[in-house]
């Protein structure tokens, strides 16, 4: 609860700061003090069961450790994403501490729906999160394709947010209840009425597109190649991951007691996803498209969890964020470093820089799920609890023997930094300091802590 | 100190991971290659000591330890030595210093993580061979694949690049495949209670998976989930066909590691993690397994004879080999698979022993096409002699060789098992003896030409190797006997299972 307020008050602070401040650096540890702070508070809430500056919410908002949990992994993958990229944000525009601001904007709105109890929030929480979005995906004014691509974001983006306000106005209009309380719509075990049915069906639709699950992620690529890569870095990873966090809450809380009736859906669009993603990342030169399309092929895995929506599913996703958000904000921070971003472009960086290569080959295999690295826990999880869950067993298979196929093109950057011979460039030599391989490090350590050691943050859900 | 502070499993893993690790902050080749053989020499140590603590009874705590790990899904880290794993863990640890010290006149290319991805793929097949947890077993599984997918890409031959991740693509798909097989058998495992009194509501031991609650429905296609990794590993028709490229492209110590020593861990998963957990489903596929077997032994044969590439017909005739130990697995009773067990060390033996020979006549005369050499034997006699007991050992053409026994008792448990399917098999060491003999004869024997005129024979390190060798194979030929009673009562289990 303190995060969410904590994070609205700083991006105000962060935004009077580029008004009056004019260094570069300056916005970049303000924001450093403020994203250790929301944690602090954060951790101080998770630890005590209360939080600090206390206000009634009237219940809109539930907090619990387990999605405490999921804040402290939002902001602790945001702080390391400050402290890979605190360079490449200045070089993006102007408006310095703005960027930061809006970030922290985002932040407070995956707060909001880490903690929602009603559809109201829920959807102030995604509209709270997505405009700073829109903003930050068109930051890089002169360049076309930004442009493009922040456009196309806003239309599909407001286009989905009616179609989720539709979704919540007929479930609001369905229950007898005529509650926007998530335990407070009555729709019992029978076959659901007509009016809740189309309701789901459009807050279904609206949050696939919102993770970009098939078939309602055309979007993804266009936008995530578009936006500076530094923002796609951070749209790709905590955004999305507190989408699913979103989608699973809502889905588990509302409408759990009738899964078998949707589960159906879900299937369709967690196998979807999982082809589309896999397949048409194969096909990709450029590596900034591939991990967009791998984004979404790991969207698809994260789909398991609410196909499964069980115990494991739930743990299951929380580490799923945080493995998946640490790898790829690994590999972005490394892909932003390069001159060229094509796979070609890879050749031989592990004779130049030996650091970058290696931390990339742990973030690749742990996007890939080889043992011993985060990745490997959080898919596994998946897979847990999917074979819990006892239908579909094919779809299991399926998301494995697409797992394999991700294998190719994953490997596909490994062998271009260790195997092949070539001019790989990084743009600017004097950016790849120690303090930066020092946090590669460090990011590549922590994927293998969780992938040795996933209990420590289990734990936490149930502290 | 042993026993209580540390047991055998342990040292065996942790010590290759150890030196492994090490070896990656050595500065010179030189300072490299001696950490690594000194390393691999300390393991081989450790495991001879092994060998004689064998009482399941008296010396428990010395070969089994189990630590807490992932505990909250009924996960331990369990590892212990039974028969079966100690012969393996021995085979391990005995090729490594037979590789370094055989290839130690080859010069390498970034040494110190050659000889460091070297030792951490020793310490993966360790702990595929200890692991008894599932998960356990699925990590040490997947692990020993990396530095070998790392190496094979890393020094291998021209297009190494992609038949390096052809084999990577083919055994990661089959294990992930096996990874739904495990999930799914542990959902079906009854509760493990944990020594500090935690109750989990599945679990991952072995004699959990033994005992799973699975319905013959169930265990027909979980069957062949677990069944397509372990054919893949091996390999069995018609998932071999990553090998022979594979090992053609790998450099040839790689490829040592691969056909000595990594094919085990395929037969060794059927026999510790498939036959046991799904008795029913064997019971019904076994013909049908075996018939793959023997069309693996013929077709590879029949192609090893078409063969001019050096490398290739190595492979092929491994594939042949695999296939005979598969179906002498699948017999299952006990003269079968007691044979196939010492023929695994074996073979592991010989094969190795063949691609020293190989990789010589292919670093000093830079072909390996047979039709191109020819008249080694008058250049390089030590060389000839070796290599034609070590060829003659893996035909297993008559007694005094160490196939002899093992081939002879997987034939008699075949026969017992099925006439036909032994007469078939057989039909595989004809072939066998058809193209060794003349390949020795093309390639070792006639005339010489401008390629292997300047050959030089063999220099003291390889002369000990392949001396070794040949002792290894008179030895166990002569008196199989040390090696069935360390796997006497592993066999009598398995079978009863």
């Amino acid at each position: 609860m303190n995060a969410i307020l904590f994070t609205a008050i700083w991006g105000v602070l962060m935004m009077l700061t580029g008004a009056f401040v004019k260094s570069k650096t300056a916005p970049g540890y303000m924001a450093l003090v403020g994203i250790s702070l929301a944690f602090a508070f954060n951790a101080m809430e998770l630890n005590s069961g209360r939080p600090v500056f206390h206000i009634d919410a009237h219940d809109m908002l539930r907090t619990g450790s387990y999605n405490l949990t999921f804040i402290a992994i939002a902001l602790v993958s945001t702080l390391i994403y400050f402290l890979l990229n605190g360079k490449e944000l200045q070089k993006v525009g102007e408006h310095v501490a703005e960027y930061y601001a809006l970030i922290f904007f985002v932040l407070c709105g995956v707060s909001l729906i880490a903690t929602f109890n009603t559809l109201l929030i829920l959807f102030i929480g995604i509209e709270i999160m997505s405009i700073p979005l829109y903003i930050l995906t068109g930051s890089d004014k002169r360049n076309l394709k930004s442009i493009e691509a922040a456009l196309k974001y806003f239309l599909m983006g407001s286009f989905s947010t009616g179609i989720l306000l539709m979704g919540i106005a007929f479930i609001f209009g369905g229950n007898p209840n005529a509650s926007f309380f998530l335990n407070n719509i009555q729709i019992g075990t029978g076959t659901m009425p007509v009016m809740i049915a189309v309701g789901l069906v459009f807050m279904l639709v609206a949050l696939a597109f919102k993770v970009s699950a098939a078939p309602f992620h055309f979007w993804t690529p266009d936008v995530y190649d578009g936006a500076p890569t530094v923002f796609t870095s951070f749209m790709s990873t905590i955004v999305k991951v507190a989408g699913f966090f979103a989608f699973i809450r809502l889905f588990e809380n509302a409408f759990g007691a009738i899964h078998g009736q949707w589960q159906n859906l879900i299937v369709f669009i967690t196998f979807a996803t999982l082809f589309i993603g896999n397949i048409t990342a194969v096909f990709q030169q450029s590596v900034k498209r591939m991990l967009a399309y791998s984004s979404i092929a790991q969207a698809g895995f994260m789909m398991l969890a609410l196909f499964a929506l069980n115990d494991k599913a739930k743990e299951g996703i929380v580490l799923y964020a945080a493995a998946y958000s640490l790898a790829t904000i690994g590999i972005f921070a490394v892909l932003i470093k390069m001159e060229d971003y094509t796979i070609d472009g890879f050749n031989g960086l592990a004779k130049k820089q030996p650091y970058m290569a290696f931390t990339a080959t742990i973030f690749l295999l742990s996007l890939t799920g080889i043992p011993l690295t985060a990745g490997f826990q959080s898919k596994f999880f998946m897979l847990l609890a999917a074979v819990e869950n006892g239908h579909h067993t094919w779809l299991v298979i399926a998301a494995v023997l697409l797992a394999a196929v991700s294998a190719y093109y994953y490997f596909k950057v490994i062998q271009a930094m260790y195997f092949k011979d070539g001019p790989a460039q990084v743009n600017n030599e004097s950016d790849i300091t120690p303090g930066y391989r020092f946090m590669l490090v460090l990011v590549a350590v922590l994927i293998i802590i969780l992938g040795i050691y996933p209990e420590f943050l289990i734990g936490w859900m149930y502290y | 100190m042993l026993g209580s502070y540390i047991t055998f499993p342990e040292l065996l893993i942790w010590l290759p991971l150890l030196a492994g690790i090490l070896c990656f902050f050595t500065g010179s080749e030189k300072a490299a290659r001696s950490l690594a053989i000194a390393g691999s020499l300390v393991v081989l140590g450790v495991s001879i000591a092994t060998l004689f603590y064998t009482d399941t009874e008296k010396h428990n705590l010395y070969n089994n330890v189990n630590y807490y790990w992932l505990k909250y899904i009924g996960n331990s880290f369990n590892i212990g030595l039974d028969g079966t794993g100690r012969i393996l863990t021995f085979l391990t640890a005995l090729s490594f210093p037979m590789i370094l010290i055989g290839t130690a006149k080859a010069s390498v290319k970034n040494a110190p993580s050659y000889f460091g991805l070297m030792l951490l793929a020793q310490a993966g097949l360790m702990g595929v061979f200890v692991a008894k947890d599932a998960l356990l077993f699925y990590f040490f599984w997947e692990l020993a694949l990396i530095p070998v997918y790392f190496l094979s890409s890393k020094w291998g031959g021209e297009r190494r690049i992609p038949v390096t991740f052809k084999f990577f693509v083919y055994t990661f798909a089959g294990s992930l495949l096996m990874l739904i097989g495990i999930l799914y058998v542990y959902q079906h495992t009854g509760p493990r209670v944990f020594e500090d009194g935690t109750r989990v509501a599945h679990s991952f031991a072995l004699s959990h998976f033994y005992n799973a609650d699975l319905t013959a429905g169930e265990q027909n296609w979980l069957f062949w989930l677990f069944f397509v990794a372990f054919a893949i590993k091996m390999p069995i028709f018609p998932f071999h066909t990553w090998q022979p490229d594979t090992y053609d492209q790998s450099p040839t110590p790689v490829t040592m590691i691969l056909s000595g020593v990594m094919v085990k861990m395929g037969l060794f998963g059927v026999m510790r993690w498939l036959i046991p957990i799904f008795p029913e489903a064997t019971a019904r596929f076994d013909n049908l397994v075996m018939i793959l077997c023997i069309i693996s032994i013929i077709y590879a044969s029949c192609i090893a004879m078409v063969q001019d590439n050096l490398k290739k017909l190595v492979a092929y005739s491994s594939i042949a080999h695999i296939g005979l130990m598969c179906a002498a697995l699948f017999a299952k009773n006990d003269i079968s698979v007691q044979g196939m067990i010492i023929q695994m060390f074996n073979h592991g033996v010989n094969i190795i022993g063949l691609w020293l020979v190989v990789e010589m006549v292919e670093r000093q005369t830079g072909i390996k096409q047979i039709s191109k050499l020819g008249g080694i034997g008058s250049k390089a006699p030590a060389l000839t002699f070796m290599l034609v007991v070590i060829a003659l050992a893996n035909i297993a053409l008559g007694p005094l060789m160490n196939t002899f026994p093992g081939e002879f008792m997987m034939f008699s448990g075949l026969y017992q098992f099925n006439v036909w399917y032994a007469v078939a098999a057989s039909t595989g060491i004809i072939l066998a003896a058809i193209y060794t003999l003349n390949m020795i004869r093309k390639a070792f024997f006639g005339e010489t030409n401008e390629a292997t005129e300047k050959i030089k024979d063999i220099s003291w390190n390889e002369r000990l190797v392949l001396g070794f060798i040949v002792l290894v194979i008179f030895i166990t030929g002569v008196y199989p006997q040390v090696l069935i009673n360390l796997t006497k009562e592993a066999v009598a289990v398995f079978v009863g299972k």
